[in-house]
């Protein structure tokens, strides 16, 4: 069972040669021993996880069983699910209990998955390292003394341990991708709009995507099914037609052009990372892959503009932990105002209150033309760096991460150093376009290397052949780390 | 030293749509406290906006009315501020695309005619309230109100008198009800205003303005700005310098105070909503609209002079809303009479005589009113065919009004019946002249009471039911030779 796919086990499933209570008590039990010394779940509730997996069973008995049903999802803490602590990682919300489902959760509901469990993650997704959680950081399956990455190091670190087959994150500049790079396994966010963000609490809502956690590109693609879709209640939603994100797995990749882009390969890269990648193209090159050298010449700004534009819009959607109404408030203060000062200075972290101080900093009068205008006309720039270079390649590929996973503590006394971890991975937010990361070899301290990829807008389907077409001739992916 | 006034109007409609302008909820007034706010109207963690058609549509058909551009794109934009009844900690507004540019507004100020000009007409969602009293040292927060549609209406600085002011505020309550946007409830909060005020000497640039905000009806408005341009000029006078601040109106002292200054303005951080696209209006949505859109009053006003020969003042009175309107309308229809002007003067005479009277008196709307446009219409039949005279009609009126029955009936039950028969009224008048020769002699010596006396006493004679006209024709020739 512990290296069954999400795709496997619902076939075990149909074919009731396992009951979901089975497989659910098998991971909540991996859960509370290994899970606990990772520290990768926020809340488990294993009379919820069983109701749901008794309910998932009746449905299979019944021949009604979906895609996912009975299958065990980990969620990142950052999405409401009706009755279950949604603390976000912050201590503002670690007594919020949420009372209505997001989309994406009421969408797996349907699919008739399980939930695992809430998984750990950098407070409000802020953060590269998983340092920032109020409820301590997250430790990489590989190397216990490492990094998973963020923020959703908790999702990656629970799939890549074998304690969920599979489970969900959210990316803003890079949050999915490059935890799937530290832990060795597959993550993709999606174009922006393609899942609605309805009940996913918001980091800066013009960047964040939800996405899939998996092993296999294979499992990514029955995620996304699940969790992509048309939802009225996010106006960023996109309307378009469902589309099987797996249909175009098994093609051939003779004849497909990758762009290479020449600033990911310039300078920074550790040369453990820029190995592997030489690697993955010239396995990508067997499979009758033609390499073409693309330009982004804008990407370098992409961090600037990046950390500009998220605290921005970050400095305004945290507005409302405001103690007020939910969340934690000062046990004592003197008038509204020293309630409001004492409520938020107790419930945020130091990487949260410094985002919200960029922020509000970037959208001051007088400020306001210098910076946010600016970066928005930057953003444009690096969007349309993308748009020309889709015209010479079908693919993007390039490193995930500058290096592999880094010691815990490492970089969270700079934070500048941390941020320039999601060097190769913010541009994409910042295009609004889709990107994955898959495993690609390891460095020499046994550390997984993640290999990129970058689609042109609603290219999921071809970015998840690439990818599989690549889990069919290696297997990385299929590595599993020590003493799990 | 003579002092010129300087006025312009922000103005709150709140717009008559069943739910929020971004969630779901009703908009219903008076429900008990957070009965009617969703998870979106109190901001819970990972809900969003998503803006409510019908609100647009209201701000299009303002947009129309007042002759205004209707963008074809416009943005939402947070206002960022930190505030117990403001969930999000954020209002959503628009702030640099606007969904309505410029247009303008034509008021009556007594009887001068005066265009004021609009800057901008935006949508936005209201805060929810606060409850200071009853809670023991602590604050209740209502939120049935937060996320309420406004439509927030910005005039130039074109008012020169608390007057104008007025009448340019009842003018725009008139017409967004007119319209149908916004009920015009003013002891409900949906519809209030808030003056920008500053005096100076004539040919001088702007003086420093103040805001006066809590203007809630029409009566304080007109005090409020009237104190305000009278504590301004009085330090000015005085030698000392106005200062730009918020200041609220208090009617128990009819006074403005000083709330808060510019100097503890806020920096609201305004940036476009990441959450709400921006609000693309097609040209076929416009025209949709359009269609929609009911004759305006100016429109009427123009068809009721030119067509019927009303008097202007006639016109503006019963197009002082569409219930009058309508009425009017239906009125007319039902006389049915060839004669279109004769009869719109006829029903016009009533409506603005004994029926606008009877409902004040009665303190009730016309939709009330127990007289309805089809017992007018008979009644201006009877009048319009020499059947009643105006005293007659007044008392078939206020029969109708008191349920005895249509105009017919009541004319037969009473026996109320003109003689317009010549033959009949000039023996009368004969009579009179032969038993008044006094009055005679005095109208001669050019006395003009003279000849009303005389008048009255072949009223007086007739019981009331002579034809007027022709009493006075026959009194002239006689007298006249």
């Amino acid at each position: 069972m512990l290296n069954f796919t999400a795709k496997q086990l619902a076939a075990e499933l149909a074919a009731k040669r396992v009951s979901s209570v089975e497989v659910a008590g098998f991971f909540l039990n991996r859960i509370s021993t290994l899970g606990k010394d990772l520290n990768a779940f926020v809340s488990v509730d294993e009379e919820k996880t069983l109701a749901a997996a008794r309910a998932a069973d009746r449905l299979i008995a019944d021949g009604k069983a979906g895609p996912l049903t009975g299958v065990p999802v980990a969620h990142k803490d950052i999405f409401c699910a009706e009755g279950w602590l949604t603390t976000c990682g912050s201590k503002m919300l670690a007594n919020f209990r949420a009372p209505y489902d997001a989309h994406v959760i009421g969408q797996f509901n349907a699919a008739g998955a399980v939930i695992a469990g809430k998984t750990n993650m950098d407070e409000f997704a802020m953060g590269s390292s998983n340092e920032t959680s109020f409820f301590g950081p997250v430790r990489n399956p590989w190397q216990t003394e490492c990094v998973p990455g963020g923020s959703s190091g908790g999702s990656a670190a629970a799939v890549a341990a074998r304690l969920t087959p599979v489970s969900t994150g959210t990316d803003t500049g890079g949050s999915i991708r490059q935890p799937a790079a530290l832990t060795g396994i597959c993550g993709l966010k999606p174009t922006y709009g393609v899942v609605s963000r309805y009940g996913m609490i918001a980091f800066a809502s013009s960047l964040d995507q939800a996405g899939p956690f998996a092993r296999t590109a294979e499992d990514v693609a029955l995620m996304l099914n699940v969790m992509a879709g048309f939802d009225a209640r996010d106006s960023t939603s996109l309307q378009r037609d469902a589309e099987d994100y797996a249909r175009d797995l098994q093609k051939p990749l003779a004849g497909l052009r990758i762009g290479l882009p020449r600033e990911f390969f310039a300078e920074g890269m550790a040369p453990d990372v820029a190995k592997a990648i030489d690697e993955a193209i010239a396995q990508y090159r067997k499979l009758g892959c033609e390499m073409v050298e693309v330009a982004l010449p804008n990407m370098k700004l992409s961090v600037p503009v990046y950390y500009v534009l998220a605290p921005a819009e970050a400095s305004s959607n945290l507005s409302r932990f405001d103690g007020v109404r939910y969340g934690h408030r000062a046990p004592a203060y003197s008038d509204l105002v020293d309630m409001y000062k004492k409520s938020r200075a107790q419930g945020f972290g130091a990487e949260v209150k410094r985002r919200i101080l960029i922020g509000t900093y970037v959208l001051s009068h007088g400020y306001y033309d210098a910076y946010y205008i600016k970066a928005q006309k930057l953003r444009r720039l690096i969007a349309q760096d993308f748009s020309d270079a889709f015209k010479q390649c079908d693919v993007i590929l390039g490193p995930t991460s500058p290096g592999t996973a880094f010691k815990l503590g490492e970089k969270s006394g700079d934070p500048v150093q941390m941020y320039l971890s999601d060097i190769y991975t913010i541009a994409v937010n910042l295009a609004g376009l889709p990107g994955m990361s898959l495993p690609c070899g390891f460095d020499r301290a046994n550390l997984p290397v993640g290999l990129q990829l970058i689609g042109d807008y609603f290219g999921e389907a071809k970015m998840l052949n690439v990818a599989h077409q690549y889990q069919l001739a290696t297997d990385w992916h299929q590595r599993m780390p020590q003493g799990i | 030293m003579v002092w010129e006034v300087v006025i312009g109007l922000e103005t709150h409609a709140q717009l008559s749509t069943r739910s929020k302008i971004f969630s779901g909820s009703s908009t219903a007034f008076g429900a008990s406290p957070n009965s009617q706010a969703s998870a979106v109207d109190i901001a819970l963690p990972g809900v969003l906006p998503v803006l409510n058609r019908g609100a647009v549509e209201r701000a299009i058909r303002f947009g129309l009315a007042v002759g205004a551009t209707i963008s074809p794109r416009s943005i939402f934009a947070r206002k960022n501020y930190f505030y117990p009844d403001l969930p999000k900690g954020y209002q959503i507004s628009q702030y640099e695309l606007p969904v309505v540019q410029g247009g303008s507004l034509t008021i009556m100020v007594g009887d001068r005619e005066k265009t004021v000009r609009l800057t901008r007409a935006h949508l936005e969602e209201d805060a929810g309230k606060s409850l200071h009293e009853d809670f023991h040292g602590m604050s209740g927060i209502d939120l049935n109100r937060a996320g309420t549609p406004l439509l927030e209406i910005v005039t130039e600085p074109d008012l020169t008198s608390a007057e104008e002011a007025v009448a340019y505020a009842k003018a725009l309550h008139a017409l967004v009800q007119w319209i149908g946007i916004c009920d015009g409830n003013m002891q409900e909060g949906s519809f209030r205003c808030d003056a920008n005020v500053s005096v100076r000497r004539p040919g001088e640039p702007l003086g420093t303005r103040c805001e006066i905000k809590n203007l809630n009806s029409f009566n304080f408005m007109d005090k409020a700005i009237r104190y305000e341009v009278r504590r301004q000029v009085e330090l000015i006078e005085d030698g000392g310098k106005v200062v730009q601040e918020t200041r609220l109106y208090d009617p128990d002292k009819d006074e403005t105070r000083s709330m808060r200054s510019k100097e503890d303005a806020m920096d609201y951080r305004y940036f476009p909503d990441p959450d709400l696209l921006p609000l693309a209006i097609t040209p076929q949505w416009l025209d949709d609209v359009k269609a929609t859109m009911p004759e305006l009053p100016v429109a009427k006003q123009a068809r009721y002079t030119g067509e019927f020969g009303l008097s202007g003042y006639d016109a503006r009175l019963l197009t002082q809303s569409r219930e009058w309107s309508d009425y009017f309308e239906a009125s007319l229809a039902a006389a049915g009479i060839a004669d279109k002007a004769g009869a719109a003067k006829a029903v016009a005479n009533l409506m603005t005589g004994e029926l606008a009277a009877t409902l004040n008196r009665s303190e009730s709307s016309i939709v009330e009113a127990p007289v309805s446009p089809v017992a007018l219409g008979g009644l201006v039949r009877k009048c319009v065919d020499g059947t009643l005279n105006n005293k007659m009609a007044k008392e078939v009126f206020a029969a109708m009004w008191a349920g005895e029955g249509d105009a017919d009936a009541i004319i037969d039950k009473r026996g109320l019946k003109q003689i317009s028969d010549s033959g009949e009224i000039e023996k009368i008048v004969d009579q009179v002249l032969a038993a008044n020769a006094k009055s005679v002699e005095e109208f001669r010596a050019g006395k003009d009471k003279a000849f009303n006396a005389l008048v009255g006493q072949v009223m007086k004679a007739t019981k009331g039911k002579a034809n007027p006209a022709q009493v006075n024709d026959l009194l002239k020739k006689k007298l006249g030779g």
